[in-house]
């Protein structure tokens, strides 16, 4: 029988189930290998009867908690998809203003009707199995990790920095070019997209579970760039972490 | 006389979350609403204190379908507010990416979003079994508008390359050539595609509203133009908060507009309407062939207007790919002088019109933003919309309320991501 999998949203852009959706040719082998329950942005039809949840977004406001708890009871296994849902991503940006005043700069006089607390990943709610990290994420990562849960193996994400990457594919360091990068402290796996682009990594894959900052600061000193403009970059998407703060 | 409940909790293939809650007693309409659920996300707070290079970025995380459009916007607006003019390049490279998103988004809606309920399939996923030629070609006619996406915007999610005053990096002149290749030839899976949009039946419903897109003197506008309107006129976009005048209702966490009546319209019918007269001979044949005339009143014909605006999205990219090829690409200056300043962008994207608005200090951090969004616009008329259609098809059996209802927001298209999030229907 093939696995049934699930795709759930919460606070977020749905950019990452796009990126499943613009898999195009490699989708109808997904199809065949699984049987899709649930996925709102795509389909009508949907069960409750499913193994893999793959969840998109963050938790902004207390409705979602049981709504993300019931997620969690059946699944066997939920995988965080994107920066939003694995490391809390942009929406974490408000935690850093008193949220009345972020409420009643967007909503005025009526932000009461619109609940929300600090914004946060998935995992500061429900244990998480795996994540697919990445703003959006990478859609060659998602279908290895089908494969990998397909095969009833552990996906392999890695654990070494986007710097490795980057001088893989022979870029030029973007600190060259007089960006602030937080490649030398950044979980890999996206090929080093940004900054192949000419675009600095501004964090949105996470910490690797190391990170050598020293080097970081190092790096930065060399360019002449301080530790505060790079604690500014990680707010982007990183802003949930302690590191950030 | 019957009792009817609808309560569409969560409404499905669209981009978000909002619900349709009917509740007819007796044959008497007692509660026909259009719910926006999507959890608020504060981007106008937060970007507040970020710099001028980074807004883009952030901004374009309001959207994952239209992030080329609100990355694009977001820029124009930076730039009016720091005074930079653009190369005539950039304005090239930009036209193409958001002709590139349009023909993305359509194709997406139009096939996966929207047909499904034509062909009385709950998603796209049973006519891989069915009818595996024609989720092929759209998967084809996708991945083509990606690629574009991919060469002139580093990425078609959440796009790398546009920034302030330029590109971070320029496309390569062969995989520029290989795009415009394969758009030359798609020909045949546009023709299919109007051959398969000419079959389905679309809903004879009409409610004449105001319609609102951009307008420009040089092309079917959307990248740039003026506020336009079929109740009044053009105005120019620094104007847009006294053509939009937003406002709360507590039934959604989205805010609504309204204009000349209590509700407009905006996205491809919109533009449709507007810019008709604009479209190369192929799209205007396009909309003969599929029966679109303007005006045209009847919201369902959103999708077809889309599919004419697919023709034109591929017969538009090869032209300014061709404009581009014949001026030859170069790296340029992108360095810019800060000062403080506001300033307003607006881009037709694929649900319509959008507006990002913001301000800035001497040292280019934003103070002040504001964004509204195509389907924040469209909110109110789709309530209208329910509000007319609802009577019409009273006497149907339940399920096909649900559904009619159903059909008439999908066509709208619309994403509730972007205006918060929004789709369910419930009849309770």
């Amino acid at each position: 029988m093939k696995p049934k999998i699930a795709f759930f949203d919460f606070a977020s852009c749905e950019g990452c189930q796009l990126q499943v959706v613009n898999l195009e040719a490699e989708m109808l082998d997904v199809i065949g290998a699984v049987d899709i329950v649930q996925f709102r942005e795509a389909m009508a039809e949907k069960s409750d009867d499913y193994a893999i949840a793959f969840v998109e977004g963050s938790i902004t406001r207390e409705k979602d908690i049981p709504r993300l708890k019931k997620i969690r009871e059946q699944a066997a296994i939920l995988v965080a998809l994107g920066a939003c849902a694995t490391i809390g991503g942009v929406n974490c940006l408000k935690n850093f203003q008193p949220l009345d005043d972020v409420r009643k700069y967007v909503y005025g006089d009526k932000s009461d009707w619109y609940e929300t607390f600090p914004a946060r990943p998935i995992n500061a709610v429900v244990p998480v199995d795996y994540s697919i990290h990445g703003c959006p994420i990478h859609k060659a990562e998602f279908v290895r990790v089908v494969k990998s849960l397909l095969l009833g193996k552990k996906p392999e994400i890695p654990t070494y920095p986007v710097c490795v990457e980057c001088k893989r594919v022979g870029n030029v360091c973007v600190f060259e070019l007089g960006l602030t990068c937080l490649g030398p402290v950044t979980r890999a796996g996206c090929g080093a997209w940004c900054p192949t682009y000419r675009d600095n990594c501004a964090g949105c894959r996470g910490l690797v579970p190391d990170p050598n900052t020293n080097a970081e600061k190092e790096v930065l000193k060399k360019y002449g760039l301080t530790v505060e403009q790079a604690i500014s970059q990680f707010r982007i998407f990183l802003g949930y972490s302690e590191v950030a703060k | 006389m019957k009792n009817i409940n609808v309560n569409v909790d969560h409404l499905t293939r669209v981009e978000g979350h909002g619900n349709i809650v009917v509740n007819v007693k007796e044959g008497k309409i007692e509660e026909c609403k259009w719910e926006v659920v999507e959890a608020p996300r504060f981007f106008e707070a937060f970007v507040r204190g970020r710099s001028y290079l980074e807004i883009a970025h952030i901004t374009s995380r309001i959207c994952g379908i239209c992030s080329i459009g609100h990355t694009l916007c977001s820029l124009q607006a930076t730039e009016a507010a720091l005074g930079v003019k653009i190369s005539e390049q950039t304005r090239l490279l930009r036209r193409i990416l958001i002709q590139g998103e349009n023909l993305q988004s359509h194709v997406l809606h139009s096939y996966f979003l929207a047909a499904p309920d034509f062909v009385g399939a709950p998603s796209v996923f049973p006519l891989v079994q069915t009818h595996p030629e024609v989720v092929v070609r759209a998967l084809r006619m996708k991945k083509l508008a990606n690629d574009l996406c991919d060469v002139f915007g580093g990425r078609t999610v959440h796009p790398i390359t546009p920034t302030v005053n330029g590109f971070t990096k320029l496309p390569e002149i062969k995989d520029i050539k290989e795009i415009r290749r394969r758009l030359v030839a798609a020909g045949p899976d546009l023709e299919a595609t109007l051959a398969l949009f000419q079959t389905l039946k679309i809903p004879d419903f009409q409610r004449e509203t105001e319609y609102i897109s951009l307008k420009s003197k040089e092309e079917y506008a959307l990248y740039e133009g003026v506020i336009a309107s079929t109740d009044a006129g053009t105005t120019p976009v620094a104007n847009y908060r006294n053509w939009t005048n937003e406002y709360l209702v507590p039934q959604s966490t989205a805010k609504y507009t309204k204009h000349v009546r209590d509700s407009y319209m905006v996205g491809a019918l919109a533009r449709f309407n507007n810019n008709h007269d604009q479209l190369p001979a192929r799209a205007r044949k396009a909309a003969e062939e599929l029966g679109l005339k303007a005006p045209c009143y009847n919201p369902f014909l959103n999708t077809v207007a889309q599919v004419v605006e697919a023709v034109h999205a591929v017969d538009e990219s090869i032209r300014l790919i061709d404009e581009l090829l014949d001026k030859g690409l170069q790296e340029e200056d992108r360095r810019i002088l800060l000062k403080a300043g506001r300033g307003v962008g607006s881009v037709d994207v694929p649900r319509g019109i959008l507006f990002h608005d913001y301000t800035y200090d001497k040292n280019g951090i934003c103070v002040e933003a504001n964004c509204i969004i195509p389907t924040n616009q469209n909110h109110a008329n789709i309530q209208k919309d329910m509000e007319a259609l609802l009577p019409q098809v009273l006497d149907r059996p339940q399920e096909e309320i649900r559904l009619s209802l159903e059909m008439l927001v999908r066509a709208y298209d619309p994403c509730i991501s972007c205006s918060t999030h929004l789709l369910k229907v419930e009849f309770i």
